[in-house]
């Protein structure tokens, strides 16, 4: 493979995008053009980008080490030079085959879901855009190309969110995650500026990064590896600044599948591992992502309990497993990690198509408890929806059983047993709330008589394919004690670390543990919803319904006070001192304007007086003065 | 009988203050040039009075030239009176105002 073909990954899905969003405005202003037209040339690219992928993937694996190519200088000041610059090593080969392939199973799942809507064309612009930016930001050799994607995923999950923008509801949503994405973006800058002062004129792609870290001293390190974790905090979704992942929900489904739940949010995660040189140094922060990480989890699964909002529950399940990732790679387990990522991605995926499938099914309605007996009546989203419940469970031999339980096993291996009982605490209440919604939707007789909508091939094939992968995802990081050689951990050496292992009878016991935990959870959820028929209404109060209150927490501590800080500004400041004083000052002039003014009498007399005054004055001042 | 220097002196300051209070104080158009006239007059005459004194022709050649002006000036001066009267059908320069202040700023 030509390194030039690097660039084109990036730059396919890009032209597509700008064809896109031209034909779309030429569709609505001139003559309207086909959806046909717009479905190919949408589909085509994350197709491309994946087949350039591939190439890569079989170079890497023929004993290429990393494929670079900087095409030109992009910033150049002294001796400042930042290449725009493409890396295809082993991990964003890794990330950009998982991203374009689960990419591509949701355009072809939008071409059906959105078949209907009217901005059909400019979705898939924004689309295609996302796919770019994330491309670029897992191929970037530098940090800062690196944040050119970063910030572009962010812009076109503002975008996306806001979608059906007739809404008000749907625009706050974009707004918040928008905003709580800034707040960790200044973190992100903030660790790469530090870097920057430090570094910086020996280089800044990540080779030199890597290879001069060395010299920045040690708290600075602390704090660059702090900010940019707070960058990760706000792309991932993890405490605190989580609390716009559930309200991006408002966004069409496709986009939530995609987005917000298998690529984008994994950016956080990628972005640890890429500077995994930075965090190896400092393994005191790693421990703290690897708690916030667990808290996260736990909270989010807490959450995930009581919502009613299938979307939402969702949501809440990816902030949970986002949570898990973070565990991993804060403990320096980054394969295990990106493992989750690359299983995550294919079963959270399915589970947003098949949760869109229903929606579409049922006009449009999102309360799991207003849906009911769906399992006769759409057996193959029944199936499928089964199979990733079972994944996001841990229950073998399905894909999430094996990342979930390798992280599990990192954090007992790193004898951090307080983050290995909340990650096990979690993997229960997760299948608990998973197959709550399951039981709910698919065997709860809340029978819906209403004519279910009819789901088109294009969203059917991409379930079974994802479906599949749900299932056998799992077996490319089989566990060396199933006597399998976990390919993942062989592609990212570079990622993994070595740490104690547990002898094989106590991991064995360890994954029956986190069975049972799984199992545990799906029977509760059985004797609890299986069967159930909600006549009354599902009660909508308590703590954990209403998330902790921290929606409202953040509106009484930060946005009401912001507000008052601004009315403050607005009244006492601007009105009352800036304005006062401007316009005391022009009204001062006015008054002397016109008290001159009245000089101007047009009296000749007063005219002649005056310079009589003034000569004389003046001959008085050079008699004295001289004289 | 010898007029003394201080004399001369003194009848200057006295016609360039009438023509001053001529000038400022009264309205018609003539009275004012008059009064113009008298004060260009009264410095001649300091002008001839010092040159005497010092024993200087340049004082003296001088008020020659003041009075060749004066005289090519009193035919424009006299042309723009009657510009003004066509004008505003007026000798009072109190009505020459065109140029005041209408209404408040």
């Amino acid at each position: 493979m030509s390194n030039y073909l690097l660039a084109w990954i990036v730059l396919i899905p890009f032209v597509s995008s700008v064809i896109l969003g031209i034909s779309y405005l030429y569709s609505i202003k001139v003559k309207k053009i086909s959806n046909k037209f717009f479905t190919f040339l949408a589909l085509l690219a994350p197709m491309s980008s994946f087949v350039l992928g591939v190439g890569f993937f079989f170079g890497l694996k023929n004993g290429v080490s990393e494929y670079l190519y900087e095409p030109y200088t992009w910033l150049g000041v002294d001796n400042y030079i930042i290449n725009m610059g493409f890396l295809g090593d082993k991990l964003s080969i890794f990330m950009v085959l998982f991203i374009t392939f689960i990419g591509s199973m949701i355009h072809i799942y939008a071409a059906g879901y959105m078949k209907e809507d009217e901005g059909y064309g400019k979705f898939f612009a924004y689309f295609n855009l996302f796919v770019a930016s994330m491309l670029l930001l897992v191929l970037a050799n530098s940090p800062l190309i690196m944040f050119i994607g970063w910030e572009g995923v962010g812009l076109c999950s503002y975008l996306l969110i806001g979608f059906y923008f007739s809404e008000p509801l749907n625009v706050v949503a974009g707004n918040k995650a928008f905003i709580a994405n800034r707040v960790g973006d200044f973190g992100f800058l903030v660790g790469i500026l530090f870097l920057f002062v430090y570094v910086g004129k020996l280089g800044f792609s990540y080779g030199a990064l890597e290879e001069y870290v060395g010299i920045v001293p040690n708290h600075i390190l602390v704090i660059i590896g702090v900010s940019l974790f707070i960058g990760a905090m706000g792309k991932s979704a993890q405490i605190p600044l989580y609390v716009w992942l559930p309200d991006a929900m408002a966004g069409p489904t496709p986009v939530s599948a995609l987005i917000h739940a298998a690529t984008m949010v994994t950016a956080g995660v990628y972005m640890v591992a890429r500077f995994h040189f930075i965090y190896d140094l400092i393994p005191s922060v790693g421990v703290f992502i690897a708690y916030i990480g667990a808290f996260s989890a736990l909270y989010a699964a807490i959450i995930a309990m009581r919502q009613t909002d299938i979307k939402k529950i969702l949501a809440y399940s990816t902030i949970s497993q986002l949570g898990y990732m973070f565990i991993a790679v804060g403990l320096g387990a980054y394969s295990s990690g990106l493992f989750h990522v690359f299983t995550h991605a294919f079963f959270k995926a399915l589970l947003f198509m098949g949760a869109g499938a229903i929606i579409i099914a049922l006009h449009h309605e999102q309360n799991i408890f207003k849906m009911g007996g769906l399992r006769k009546r759409l057996p193959l989203i029944y199936i499928v929806m089964l199979v990733a419940n079972l994944a996001i469970s841990g229950i073998p031999p399905f894909a999430g059983f094996f990342s979930k339980d390798e992280i599990l096993l990192k954090a007992y291996e790193h004898q951090e047993y307080l983050i290995y009982g909340i990650g096990l605490f979690t993997a229960a209440l997760t299948s608990y709330y998973m197959f709550r919604f399951f039981f709910v939707t698919f065997e709860g007789k809340n029978y819906i008589s209403k004519n279910l909508e009819p789901i088109s091939a294009s969203m059917k094939i991409p379930l079974v394919i994802l479906a599949i992968g749900a299932t056998f995802s799992g077996f490319v990081g089989l566990p060396e004690v199933f006597g399998g050689t976990n390919m993942i951990h062989q592609w990212l050496s570079n990622w993994s670390v070595d740490s104690t292992h547990v002898e094989n009878f106590k991991e064995i016991v360890l994954m029956g543990i986190s069975v049972a935990a799984g199992l545990i959870g799906i029977a509760v959820a059985y004797v609890k919803f299986f069967k159930y028929d909600f006549n009354q209404d599902i009660k909508e109060s308590g703590i954990i319904y209403n998330k902790f209150y921290i929606d409202e927490l953040i509106d009484f501590l930060i946005i009401r006070r912001v507000r008052q800080i601004s009315v403050f500004v607005s009244v006492v400041v601007d009105d009352g001192i800036i304005d006062k004083t401007v316009m005391l000052l022009s009204s001062g002039f006015i008054n002397l304007g016109r008290r001159v003014g009245r000089m101007q009498s047009a009296n000749t007399r007063a005219y002649a007086f005056f310079m009589l005054i003034g000569l004389s004055s003046f001959s008085l001042y050079l008699i004295f003065k001289l004289g | 009988m010898e007029v003394s220097f201080m004399s001369y002196i003194l009848l200057a300051i006295i016609l360039f203050s009438m023509g001053i209070i001529g000038v400022i104080s009264r309205k018609n158009i003539f009275i004012v040039y008059m009064s113009l006239e008298l004060m260009l007059n009264s410095i001649n005459l300091m002008l001839v009075t010092l040159s005497k004194h010092f024993g200087n022709m340049d004082g003296q050649i001088m008020a020659m030239m003041v009075i060749a002006i004066a005289a090519a000036e009193a035919a424009i001066f006299l042309s723009l009176i009657v510009a003004l009267y066509k004008l505003k059908h007026s000798i009072n320069i109190d009505d020459y105002n065109t140029l005041k202040q209408k209404g408040t700023l």
